[in-house]
């Protein structure tokens, strides 16, 4: 029976480019910018990594298929190289790789990046693509605040919240992520909102407004992995394990049976409950040092909070008005401004939350480090849509937690 | 007892109704002229519709209560058919989801059409489904975009228990060329009022009623309906005074609440009328074009116990009532917007795919598991349901007349759509089946989970690249 991943790989080293409009950068170069900082932090040579991940969602902007754009731009020593996709959760893909190559004993240095070029499309938000030949006769090719807006008319339906609470709780999400990513000099957005700006900003997607969506950014970040015992051997003192690695993805119950209320994310719920049993945690709400989740939305980090079992049902909203979830709140959530700010490069953002986590863990998080000794991190990463997706969780903290 | 004659009929009117002091608001400047009709409001077809959605509805509005596998025979008559070479009428039948042994016919060419496809059907003995849709194509500032409307009208022939019947029929066919649009032309062209007038109407049709009724043995005041689908004002009076119709008896030609509808208009009129006839009335159809074809009907005891499911005054009493001239301009591709780059997206259709799933992207069906009744869209080989993924054994199972309730839905103003914001969501059908859709008809404020909602036929998107258009099933208020 196998036991999960907990504390069998630990990372070596992270780095992350900085996000935003890199109208001066390709995604090569990008990647390129996340490897050297991931590569220092490790203190090892290109030639002792024995395999590498990319996680790239919409490679069409730039870079193309395949995992040679990044063989390419690294010029790795001729190594196996993968290119994962698996929507927006393609960055905790590209490490679930790394992790598992690692965790198998197949390689003893694995490495994975994320990375996505967006400011090539021509106009704000997410390029248009096609879902399948089959699906675009049936399915619908909307934007995605458009898919994620829907669960805040079911939430509302759900759970009673009149349409103006639910607006505020949403609003004070997006304030608490700028209020963080101005203290982020990586974060494509730096600067602080008010509550008023937030609600009286032009409709995007009912009820969502352009302050309850995320940035679209250029980025790219990396992990590189390895067992403990090779982190030590390599001079690591001070060592951050893979606590738990869960990823479920929709099998269309949601979208095609009835059951699902449309309010929340079914496929998080179990992720979930398989991670933090997976990393031997019994009561997220008291046990989790801070958390960084697929933010996409404002609504969707609020329904989140209770598909992570840390709110209870229907009570999330009340949690994030009570600052619960601030930087200065029990569990601080998007503590580095988030897919909010921090911006949301398609495929890198899974390995940003890991690498954010990472600092904070290792008290590098500079002017935003959280003071109280962070031991359980959680990064959750999200693809697709509410009814259909890719849920990815990933807990990693000290190694002797 | 069973006899062969008219045994149904619907109608459609879209939704939406342009208010003509909103178009001479635009145009008087240009075309002061056209004071005097700027009155009043005329039925216009969304931007997702076309004749042969517009056809589809009627037909189910027809076909409400009836046996569908009854139908042998399929037609569809319009001047403005969206396919040059794809049986029309082919798509008709998939999306009402008959069976595949029936036949096809497209009726075009002339503002009688649609009668000559009803003469055809009365003068046969198969079960056939008339349809007739007009999407009219006036040019702005034009009397005809004043006069003109657009609906869709459906009669089922055949032999049971007729509501009508036919009595006698005569057709004149001479080239009197009042008006002509050439194949591939957006608008007609129209020759002086005047000249057809006399030369037209009174000269061709005058004789040709004489004439009919003489065939019939019928005297023209026992004309109870005397159906003129002409929006010339006047003209039908005319023709019934000659003849000696009564003057109460000459139909109305809907012109002030929803305008001409091309060749789809003597159907429309004649659903009218079936709508309002009484036992033993005798209905006159007069239709013009090129020549005329003239149809008596005499209704049976049968009428009103057939009834479609709005008729032409449900569908007159379902409305919109818009003063936006500039997006009909822009829905009709007369006035050039910046549509964005996020309309660049290409919408090329397999042709593999859609012929393998034709039933569910024309015709809406999904599946039922016939081991635990799970209902599903679309259908799949491995149940969907989540105790029992059953493999094989799903069952067709037709949704579009499922009644259905809103789940969730967002007014999407990021993506493109002609007619901003783009409205869609999940949606639950009530006995099972669940699905995302776009939510069409609605007026912005009236959706809200729970509402309930009719499935109903429309384009999908249009593949500008290639010239062809994508139809699905759309959710749009219950009626």
């Amino acid at each position: 029976m196998a036991k999960g991943i907990r504390d069998k790989v630990a990372i070596l080293g992270m780095g992350c480019a900085k996000f935003g409009e890199r109208w001066d950068k390709d995604e090569d170069q990008l990647m390129l910018e996340a490897y050297e900082e991931a590569m220092a932090d490790a203190g090892i040579e290109a030639s002792q990594i024995d395999a590498a991940w990319l996680g790239a969602a919409f490679d069409a902007q730039n870079i193309g298929p395949s995992g040679i754009p990044l063989a390419v731009a690294l010029r790795l020593p001729d190594i196996g190289v993968t290119k994962v996709e698996n929507y927006c959760a393609s960055g905790t893909e590209s490490f679930r790789g790394a992790v598992y190559a690692v965790a198998s004993g197949a390689c003893d240095i694995a490495l994975a990046m994320g990375a996505e070029k967006l400011k090539d499309t021509g106009y704000g938000g997410l390029p248009v693509r096609t879902r399948g030949t089959t699906h675009d006769m049936i399915g619908i090719t909307g934007s995605a605040p458009g898919n994620f807006a829907q669960l805040a008319s079911a939430y509302r339906g759900v759970h009673g919240v009149g349409k103006d609470d639910l607006k505020r709780a949403m609003a004070h999400v997006s304030v608490k992520s700028h209020a963080n990513g101005a203290k982020n000099p990586k974060a494509h957005l730096q600067k602080a909102v008010t509550m008023d700006q937030v609600l009286n900003a032009p409709m995007i997607a009912e009820p969502l407004g352009l302050f309850d969506c995320c940035g679209v950014s250029d980025g790219a970040a990396c992990a590189i992995v390895t067992t403990p015992e090779i982190a030590r051997a390599l001079g690591k003192t001070d060592i951050v394990t893979v606590k738990a690695l869960q990823l479920a993805t929709s099998n269309g119950w949601e979208m095609q049976a009835s059951g699902w209320n449309g309010s929340y994310f079914h496929t998080t719920r179990v992720a979930a409950t398989k991670a933090y049993d997976e990393a031997g945690i019994t009561d997220p709400r008291s046990q989790l040092s801070l958390i960084e989740v697929h933010d996409c939305f404002s609504v969707t980090e609020l329904v989140t909070m209770e598909d992570l079992h840390i709110s209870k049902e229907g009570q999330g909203w009340r949690d994030v008005l009570d600052g619960f979830f601030d930087a200065d709140g029990q569990i601080p959530c998007q503590i580095d401004g988030g897919l909010k700010c921090f911006g949301h490069p398609i495929g890198a953002s899974g390995l940003r939350m890991i690498y954010e986590n990472y600092l904070q863990l290792l008290g590098r998080a500079g002017e935003r480090q959280r003071q109280d000794n962070p031991v359980f991190a959680l990064s959750h990463n999200l693809g697709g849509m509410p009814n259909q997706n890719v849920s990815s969780i990933a807990i990693i903290g000290r190694a002797d937690a | 007892m069973i006899e062969f004659g008219i045994l149904s009929f619907g109608a459609y009117v879209p939704v939406t109704r342009l208010q003509r002091s909103a178009i001479h608001a635009t145009n008087g400047w240009f075309a002061g002229g056209l004071r005097g009709l700027a009155k009043g409001e005329k039925a216009v077809a969304n931007w997702d519709e076309d004749s042969v959605t517009m056809a589809v509805e009627a037909a189910r509005d027809a076909l409400e209560g009836i046996d569908r596998t009854t139908i042998e025979r399929v037609a569809i008559a319009s001047t403005t058919l969206p396919f040059a070479d794809r049986q029309n009428a082919g798509i008709v039948k998939e999306a009402l989801n008959l069976p595949d042994a029936v036949g096809a016919l497209d009726v075009a060419g002339s503002q009688r059409a649609a009668t000559s496809a009803l003469l055809a059907a009365l003068g046969g003995n198969e079960t056939t489904l008339v349809t007739a849709a007009e999407i009219t194509t006036p040019k702005p500032a034009s009397e005809r975009e004043m006069t003109s409307g657009d609906a869709a009208a459906a009669v089922l022939v055949g032999t049971g228990t007729p509501i009508a019947t036919f009595v006698a029929s005569h057709s004149i066919t001479m080239d009197f060329v009042d008006h002509f649009r050439e194949a591939g032309k957006a608008h007609d062209y129209d020759w002086e009022a005047r000249w057809v007038r006399d030369e037209g109407f009174a000269r061709i049709m005058n004789p040709a009623i004489a004439a009919l009724l003489e065939k019939a043995g019928v005297e023209g005041a026992a004309i109870d309906h005397f159906v003129v689908p002409v929006a010339v004002k006047g003209v039908p009076e005319m023709l019934a005074k000659k003849a000696g119709i009564g003057e109460g008896a000459v139909a109305d030609t809907l012109g002030a609440n929803l305008g001409h509808a091309g060749a789809a208009h003597a159907l429309v009129m004649l659903a009218a009328t079936l709508e309002k006839a009484k036992p033993g009335e005798r209905i006159l159809l007069a239709s013009f074009g090129q020549g005329c074809d003239l149809i008596l009907l005499e209704v049976t005891g049968a009428i009103g116990s057939v009834k479609p499911r709005l008729g032409v005054s449900g569908w007159l009493a379902r409305r919109i009532e818009s003063s936006n001239y500039a997006k009909y301009l822009f829905h009709r591709g007369l006035l050039q917007l910046d549509r964005g780059m996020r309309a660049e997206h290409d919408s090329k259709t397999a042709l593999t795919a859609l012929w393998r799933n034709r039933k569910a992207v024309l015709g809406l069906v999904g599946g039922r598991c016939t081991k635990t009744g799970t209902v599903q869209f679309p259908k799949s080989e491995v149940s969907v349901n989540a105790n029992d993924h059953a493999v094989g054994t799903q069952e067709d199972y037709p949704l579009a007349e499922v009644p259905a309730k809103i789940l969730t839905w967002t007014a999407d103003a990021l993506t493109y759509s002609p007619d901003p914001p783009s409205y869609y969501g999940n949606i639950d059908f009530v006995g099972g089946g669940r699905m995302m859709t776009e939510f069409t008809d609605f007026a912005g404020d009236a959706l809200d989970v729970g509402a309930d909602l009719r499935m109903m036929f429309r384009i999908k998107a249009y593949d500008e690249n290639r010239g062809f258009r994508r139809y699905f099933w759309k959710a749009a208020p219950a009626f």
